[in-house]
């Protein structure tokens, strides 16, 4: 898997020109600069949540809040928010499959493993609605009842912050699914074409691999930061 | 004309189908701690719940703080395994990790100081001082 990285160079021919010092193209060495700035955004979004709840003296319990799951009554508290959870993972690691196929030329392998995380990002984005959803409604359930619905300036959970990062966050964080199920299709697209068969290589999978990871890694840190303390 | 400036790289990230069952099997370890420690995670949520009366604020302390450590770790290892930033050049795993890190460490002390700082101006009766 590793290859090049491995490979010993002279200090003089790896910082002196003529060649990347990180030993990657710069396609890759790119996604990864702009996952760092993606990142930071992130990251702001979630001090900023912190900062929030630094400031009030109570914080809703996410679990009394999301205890729902669809299509039965009863009180599960967070059982949803982890089987979403549980999808992203799953569906970072059939991405992680699909560049190893990619790494062995298996053009058959890549494109059973993209089609498997295409369908996790959708399951995770229909979950995403159903959630957003089941917390404008509040506590009743009815969207009719405008008086308990959660919106950008009141919500029958608590301070008006906690249903504005709800939004916020968690609608950065789907966007960016969204757009990382594109990305994933247009490759997906590109590899039943047989591009990246002629072209000898399946980095491009690799690169759209890096974005998708991201995305499971920071709702690892949404789960935490937001549902679970 | 012919470029020069592109430096082609993947052909090297190749490997046999031998390496490639070893990889996957590195893959599945993963996979199986990841789901394990989310699991704990959503268990301890369930069970020791912030709301719960017998959880006390001592025992959330240490609930919070096992919290976070087992987010890093599973962020650990998406970052360095599956996105393969342990496999890569020493150069390269500093540049990108070392100043997100250090940022990030000085955001979140000042905003928590500030936080509380705020806080206690806001609604002294629940200050300590």
């Amino acid at each position: 898997m590793s290859g090049e990285v491995n490979k010993a160079i002279p200090l003089k021919d790896l910082w002196e020109g003529g060649r990347s010092p990180f030993s990657m193209s710069y396609g890759k060495m790119m996604m990864w600069f702009f996952l760092i700035s993606d990142a930071l955004t992130f990251g702001a979004f979630i001090v900023s949540l912190g900062w929030f709840r630094y400031t009030y003296p109570t914080w809703p319990v996410s679990d009394e809040v999301f205890f729902h799951i669809p299509f039965v009554h009863g009180n599960f508290p967070l059982v949803y928010v982890a089987f979403m959870t549980f999808v992203l993972i799953i569906s970072s690691v059939t991405m992680v499959l699909a560049v190893e196929s990619g790494h062995r030329n298996d053009k058959n392998g890549v494109i059973k493993w993209m089609i498997a995380t295409i369908i996790g990002g959708f399951v995770f984005l229909g979950s995403q609605v159903w959630e957003w959803s089941t917390f404008i409604a509040g506590t009743d359930g009815l969207f009719e009842t405008w008086f308990d619905n959660a919106t950008i300036t009141q919500n029958p959970y608590g301070p008006p912050q906690y249903a504005q990062f709800f939004f916020c966050v968690t609608g950065f964080h789907g966007f960016h699914v969204f757009s990382g199920v594109i990305i994933n299709i247009v490759i997906l697209i590109n590899v039943l074409k047989g591009t990246y068969e002629r072209r000898g290589h399946y980095e491009m999978v690799e690169k759209g691999g890096l974005y998708w990871h991201f995305v499971d890694l920071v709702w690892v840190f949404v789960f935490t930061f937001y549902y679970l303390l | 004309m012919e470029r020069d400036d592109i430096i082609e790289y993947s052909v090297g990230a190749q490997h046999s189908e031998e390496e490639g069952v070893k990889i996957r099997k590195k893959i599945w370890k993963v996979t199986a701690l990841l789901s394990a420690i989310t699991l704990l995670e959503v268990a301890v949520g369930i069970w020791f719940s912030k709301s719960n009366p017998n959880v006390t604020a001592g025992v959330w302390e240490t609930i919070k703080y096992c919290y976070i450590i087992l987010t890093l770790v599973k962020a650990g290892y998406i970052v360095l395994e599956f996105m393969h930033l342990g496999h890569e050049r020493k150069s390269m795993k500093l540049t990108v990790l070392v100043p997100y890190i250090v940022f990030l460490i000085y955001l979140i002390f000042i905003s928590l100081n500030e936080a509380t700082a705020v806080s206690d101006s806001n609604f002294p009766l629940n200050s300590n001082i």
